[in-house]
């Protein structure tokens, strides 16, 4: 056992666990999926809307939203748009990251129980809702109405596209795809994907609607449910800023009165909008 | 069976519209039904008509040389398809083919604008609506001019 391995059981929350990538899938030209496992104890146990602090050693360490947690195994679907990023994303199989975590809140799923549910999520936004998507689909007896609303800019840049057509092909939840700009041989919608949220299929009056992506899409998104009529407060997003340390100790995350990693990364959006109206936050 | 006025009752863009105004509108509409992959309207054309689509859903196409036909947006069921008919020259500005099977009521655009014409208050409540269908476009299409999928940080 490796001596980063024997300290991992004593890990506290700002000493990184070791994790080896036990796969490593591509999603689009710049994202990838990674699947961790421990190299000591029985992994993690997020919860839906969590994140973990992923640490490329020598490089730098970001926080990543998991898309997928499933007996000790730990999925992460990774970006490469920085420096960091960019190491994680392009860690091989056998490669030994560091995890701290799991960190922040989560989606209001047990809230939810009862209600229509309408996701939301525009581009890598899918990843942080993946695994809520998975426990919507698995406990789908517990929900209303249950509806996928997916947006892309352009069909390669959509994640999980197999599981996106095997999630079609079971029915149990209503899925619609749009992509901001189509190329050759896409039959689907085209559109930004808060559009989609007027032909959605949900009670305005009792829905509980899932939110994530970019600020901006999320801004129209939350502004064409509230249209339809869904309370802001029963509308949650999943805010991101530069998280540091994960346990609210070095403020680098905070939003005006908050610290999105210790309260957040989930929102309602009578909560979020004010914040993301302050031009200066 | 249901009329055209029945129809238009039922769909947001008639919501709150006057039942006399309704009727007048629904005189210039008739139900039509179009195939999977069918044109509806073809770029240069005469823009004569609108639609109302109650089923299915249609692609806005633009020709280009070096892509071919490429898709601007897809219109789906509940929305109106077609403003050139609104504004002089009156000619399609897009292609438009059904990519579902498509059932829609259309609206004979020179009959709506006689009616508009002869009954002012009607015309100002039915440009209303129609700007508002235009803003509600140009804000998506001003979303998608933003990338919001593009890099968003550099970590």
């Amino acid at each position: 056992m490796s001596a980063l391995a024997e300290a991992a059981p004593a890990a506290g929350p700002m000493l990184p666990q070791p994790f080896r990538v036990r796969r490593r899938r591509r999603e689009t030209s710049d994202t990838w999926t990674l699947t961790l496992e421990p190299l000591a104890g029985d992994g993690l146990e997020p919860a839906p809307g969590q994140f973990t602090m992923v640490y490329a050693f020598g490089v730098g360490e970001i926080a990543i939203s998991v898309s997928g947690a499933d007996r000790g195994l730990l999925t992460h679907t990774v970006r490469a748009v920085g420096a960091v990023s960019g190491a994680i994303s392009a860690a091989r199989t056998g490669t030994v990251l560091g995890v701290r975590g799991p960190f922040g809140n989560s989606w209001p799923l047990a809230e939810a129980a009862g209600a229509d549910v309408v996701v939301v999520a525009g581009g890598v936004g899918l990843a942080p809702l993946r695994t809520s998507v998975q426990w919507l689909e698995r406990a789908r007896t517990d929900y209303g109405e249950v509806t996928l609303l997916y947006g892309g800019r352009t069909p390669a840049d959509l994640l999980y596209r197999r599981e996106l057509d095997q999630l079609a092909r079971r029915g149990k939840v209503s899925l619609r795809v749009t992509v901001d700009a189509a190329t050759r041989g896409w039959e689907g919608t085209v559109g930004v994907v808060p559009k989609l949220v007027g032909g959605a299929r949900f009670d305005p009056g009792s829905a509980v609607a899932l939110v994530c992506g970019p600020e901006i899409m999320m801004r129209f998104s939350a502004e064409a449910l509230i249209e339809r009529g869904v309370a802001p407060e029963r509308i949650y997003v999943s805010m991101e800023r530069n998280m540091q340390c994960g346990v609210g100790h070095c403020g680098h995350c905070q939003l005006g009165p908050t610290l999105i990693c210790r309260d957040g990364p989930v929102y309602g959006y009578d909560v979020a909008a004010p914040l993301m109206e302050v031009r200066e936050l | 069976m249901s009329t055209v006025a029945d129809l238009l009752r039922d769909a947001p863009f008639f919501t709150g519209l006057r039942r006399d105004w309704v009727e007048l509108v629904a005189g210039c509409g008739s139900n039509v039904h179009f195939k999977a992959g069918e044109l509806i309207f073809r770029e240069g054309d005469t823009a004569d008509l609108f639609y109302l689509l109650r089923h299915g859903s249609v692609a806005l196409e633009a020709y280009a040389p070096t892509s071919g036909q490429l898709v601007i947006e897809t219109i789906d069921a509940g929305e109106m398809l077609g403003w050139s008919w609104l504004f002089p020259p009156y000619r399609w500005h897009f292609d438009a083919h059904a990519t579902t099977v498509v059932r829609a009521t259309a609206f004979d655009g020179a009959c709506l604008r006689g009616k508009c014409d002869a009954d002012p208050a009607l015309g100002y409540e039915l440009t209303a609506r129609f700007a508002q269908t235009l803003i509600e476009r140009l804000q998506w299409t001003r979303l998608r001019l933003l990338d919001v999928y593009g890099n968003v940080g550099a970590r």
